[in-house]
């Protein structure tokens, strides 16, 4: 029988990154983290600011889970390290609105009851203000491709085109 | 004064503000202080032993603090039924870490345990551990020989019932039959959450354990028995999970390694599992169907047989009731009903959303649609030839069935009188080949023993607790509802609270359960409140109630009033306030009336009807239009329980088009293990879907009179969709997920 060794590399393995400070702009507050390089932006975010709207669904870009907006435009959070984000403005959900003072999208996803366990709840709102910020997404069928990078698990795609659509047609930007 | 009418109204959820603004906390996302980060090594091989590992080189590396594994875990509970969960199937449930014994691919070998995430994953990418290999068997294939008959191990499953009739000798005498297999493939859960536990060490041996589970109860005397800890000691919470859908049924490993490692340790340590290893704890097993029908010529059901073959793991015997439906959703007197499962080298499956009646209403409804094609019959008119009026799988009678409302509704809706019965025959403006087909199926309405707790403070502020959880079914609403509506008060006057072990006892959230079990108890507690309130009332200076029975007055709009006579109300926060009492408290704990139930079958139902456009040339389907008529007793927010339902069409359509976890058997792995490869429906996948709630009243099954909306409406989608496949090509395919290869 075959030995499997799971890494070829022989013993010695070589050390971690040092961290450095790394100053990140969110939701126009701003952070000096001391972070190993390789730390991504959600991790940044969840982990060392305790931001935890952004949620990590997949860590491999295949989800949406983790969208942000950096700039206005969306991003997944979890394909970007931290350190590339200096001199950006990060938006998270935590800086779209409260419980007591909620954005227009996070009301409509309310009343359209566009979510169900709520995990993917902050990546599609984030990923449809980017859309809105993108300015082509009109019809029904383009919000729908347009969206289809953020996963809902529980199935909540009828109340999210809902809720989008409502607040792209009331022309609402941010 | 505002209405306090809630039950039935389409409320928006309670939670939503927290959910809409990143506020809810799940398992990963407890601040707790001092935090080491735990990241699971999992095994390449599907069988053999781990021969090294070799632990120092990484433990050599600054930051990392442990590495755990079979050679240095201490030693724990021993026995088997230590590491029994409530739901836990017969056989031995899997320890991780317990020996050098690999029994499937993606075992958890070791714990890396460091100081921050990043230096945990990294040392869990160089760890190296060597392995002695072992031949592995995979494929459900080739072992339908081996397949046996399970003991009835795990809580909620039952054998098939005794065959009735003479179905063998009624095939060969019927003018019209049909035989097949169906097949689908293995699929997996997949919450958007990642399973996660965040354990706090308390000191002295002392831990909170955030957990994401659907039963927090289930967890605690999980952990407790396996560590020998004390119950005080090992609190469990849940507040918000990232979706469930069965698989937080059982506790994970990721949960037991996380508690290990503080507990040896004297820390507190979160550990999250990555995407693949969420395909590593359990799935809706890989099941080959039989079905054998036959026609009389007045288009009744001669007979009907149904046999299910589905894989379980080497070391527990996994279970889910895949064919009884068949014997009881239609009128046949020749049934005969079969079940076995075969051990290959994989963990053991695991409840997933209408377990057992999800994959059997796939063979037995396409089946349905095959015999009325070949007794030349439309499939809904065949379906009302054979509408049981009893279940003669135990031959009584319904509490409710409101199943022949939900086909004429659901038809109307859909506009069904307009199909034309032959394949092909049916096109949109496009051109495009157009299909319409229908499916149904049948689902166990439970209740199980839940208990309740309510406090009412002087001003009016209601909290209701049990220790049930939410996972997207909307818990917190419902219950605030019930809540609110029984004392009168308003939606935003309640707080309910859940998922903490601290609170009354409730059980495991799944089955379709929590709505009748938990809104019963919560009912009940809010019941026993009210009376201790209306013998203070009563007991106030010149109490306009003060010669009133308890029958004689109701709760509504913040006020304690006479039925007969509004005007001779006095308002709650009054009459706490005059008993000078602080607050008011309760409790009650509800079992379901036997009694009253054991004459009676008691099942939800419904009918799905749906459309699919086909392209000739490149075989892509897509559903245009779903209609999913449900009879299901009384539906408490028709908001939240529409999004259920949308919800189920969606896995329908998953498990119809696109879901299938491949294994590949050289490697004993499955081959898809991401959400890039493993396909869920996304927004584009997902048109017009209409829910229909046929009005159907029971007060047999609980004195809610509800029935649970989580999973029959997934019943019969998947189904329904690959029938209308097939009158949209003239293509019958019996092996789901319909990928395009299937149609070209």
């Amino acid at each position: 029988m075959p030995q499997h060794p799971t890494n070829s590399a022989a013993a010695g393995v070589a050390a971690p990154p040092a961290t450095s400070p790394v100053q990140l702009s969110i939701n126009g507050q701003q952070h000096t983290l001391h972070i190993a390089p390789w730390t991504t932006l959600l991790d940044a975010l969840r982990e060392y600011l305790h931001l935890t709207g952004t949620k990590k669904g997949c860590d491999h870009g295949q989800c949406g889970a983790c969208t942000v907006l950096v700039d206005g435009k969306r991003i997944n959070s979890c394909l970007s390290l931290a350190v590339m984000h200096e001199g950006d403005e990060i938006t998270t959900i935590e800086g779209l609105g409260t419980p007591e003072n909620l954005h227009p999208l996070q009301q409509a996803f309310v009343d359209h009851d566009a979510f169900q366990c709520g995990y993917c709840t902050p990546g599609q709102i984030c990923s449809a203000q980017g859309l809105i910020n993108e300015g082509h997404a009109h019809t029904e069928a383009e919000i729908r491709e347009l969206m289809s990078g953020n996963v809902c698990r529980c199935g909540a795609y009828v109340g999210i085109l809902n809720a989008v659509k409502e607040v792209v047609d009331k022309g609402i930007k941010n | 004064m505002s209405t306090t009418n809630y039950i039935g109204k389409p409320t928006s959820r309670v939670d939503g503000p927290a959910k809409v603004t990143g506020t809810a906390t799940y398992a990963a996302e407890y601040s707790v202080a001092n935090m080491a980060y735990g990241y699971v090594v999992s095994s390449p091989i599907a069988k053999g032993k781990i021969t090294k590992i070799h632990a120092e080189e990484v433990l050599a590396l600054p930051g990392v603090v442990q590495v755990f594994s079979h050679e240095n875990v201490p030693s724990l509970a021993w026995f088997d039924r230590s590491y029994k969960d409530d739901v836990a199937p017969g056989g031995s449930p899997f320890r991780a870490l317990h020996d050098a014994d690999i029994k499937f691919s993606q075992q958890p070998v070791a714990l890396i345990v460091a100081e921050t995430f990043e230096l945990a994953r990294y040392a869990a990418s160089v760890l190296r551990v060597e392995y002695q290999q072992e031949d592995h068997e995979t494929s459900l294939e080739t072992q339908r020989a081996k397949g046996y008959e399970p003991g009835a191990g795990k809580t909620g499953f039952q054998p098939p019932p005794a065959p009735r009739g003479n179905p063998d000798k009624a095939w060969e005498e019927a003018p019209h039959r049909m035989e097949a297999e169906y097949v689908h493939g293995a699929q997996h859960h997949n919450p958007m959450e990642l399973f996660s536990t965040t354990v706090e060490w308390r000191g002295e041996g002392k831990i909170t354990a955030y957990d994401k589970t659907q039963g927090v109860m289930n967890v605690q005397q999980y952990l407790t028995k396996i560590f020998g800890l004390k119950k005080d000691d090992c609190r469990v919470v849940n507040e918000y999970m990232g979706g469930g859908f069965g698989s937080g049924l059982r506790p994970q490993y990721s949960a037991y390694l996380a508690v290990l490692a503080a507990l040896e340790l004297k820390r507190s340590v979160r550990l999250t599992l990555t995407r693949e290893q969420m395909f590593s704890f359990g799935h809706r097993p890989h099941t080959l169907q039989y079905l054998k029908l036959a026609a009389n010529a007045d288009g009744t059901l001669a007979a009907l047989q149904h046999h299910a073959l589905h894989e379980t793991s080497q070391f527990e015997d996994y279970t889910e009731n895949v064919v009884n439906w068949s014997g009881m959703l239609y009128q046949c007197e020749n049934v005969k009903l079969g079940y076995q499962i075969a051990k290959l080298d994989m963990y053991t499956p695991l409840d997933m959303r209408a377990p057992g009646a999800a994959s059997g209403s796939i063979g037995l409804e396409i089946a349905m649609d095959e015999m009325a094609y070949a007794a030349g019959l439309d499939p809904l008119e065949f379906r009302l030839r054979n509408y049981a009026e009893r279940d003669q799988n135990v031959d009584k009678p319904f509490s409710s069935k409101k199943l022949r409302e939900c086909y004429h509704q659901g038809a109307a809706k859909f506009g069904w009188d307009k199909r034309t019965q032959a394949p092909g025959s049916m096109r949109n403006a496009d051109g495009k080949l157009v299909g319409w087909g229908v499916g149904g199926g049948v689902w166990d309405a439970t209740q199980q023993k839940a208990a309740a707790k309510a406090s009412i403070t002087a001003d009016g502020k209601l909290t209701v607790s049990s220790a049930t959880g939410e996972n997207g079914t909307g818990t917190y609403t419902i219950m605030s509802q019930i809540a609110a509506e029984t004392l009168g008060l308003p939606i935003e006057a309640v707080t309910f609270k859940l998922g903490d072990t601290d609170l009354p006892e409730s059980p495991l959230q799944g089955g379709s359960w929590t709505a009748a079990s938990v809104g019963s108890a919560v009912q009940s507690t809010c019941e026993a409140l009210a009376e201790k309130i209306f013998k203070l009332a009563r007991k106030m200076d010149d109490s306009p109630l003060r010669d009133a029975k308890f029958e004689d007055v109701e709760f509504a709009s913040g006020q304690l009033r006479l039925r007969a006579d509004h005007s001779q109300a006095v308002v709650l926060r009054d009459v706490l306030q005059a008993s000078g009492e602080a607050k008011l408290e309760a409790d009650s704990s509800v079992m379901p009336n036997m009694v009253k139930q054991n004459g009676y079958s008691l099942h939800s139902h419904n009918v799905v009807f749906a459309e699919v456009t086909v392209d000739e040339d490149l075989g892509t389907v897509h559903v245009t239009r779903v209609v999913n008529a449900i009879a299901a007793g009384r539906i408490l927010n028709l908001k939240t329980a529409r999004s259920q339902v949308l919800g189920s069409v969606v896995w329908g359509l998953g498990m119809a088009l696109m879901e299938e976890t491949v294994m590949d058997h050289k490697f004993g792995r499955y081959m898809n293990h991401n959400f890039a490869e493993y396909h869920v429906p996304v927004n584009a996948d997902i048109h017009d879907i209409d829910v229909l709630f046929v009005e159907e009243e029971d007060d047999i099954v609980n004195p809610l009179g509800v029935k649970g909306i989580g999973e029959v409406g997934m019943l019969g989608v998947a189904a329904a969709v690959a029938n209308a496949v097939f009158h949209a090509t003239g293509k019958r395919v019996r092996d789901l997920p319909v990928m395009i290869d299937k149609l070209l």
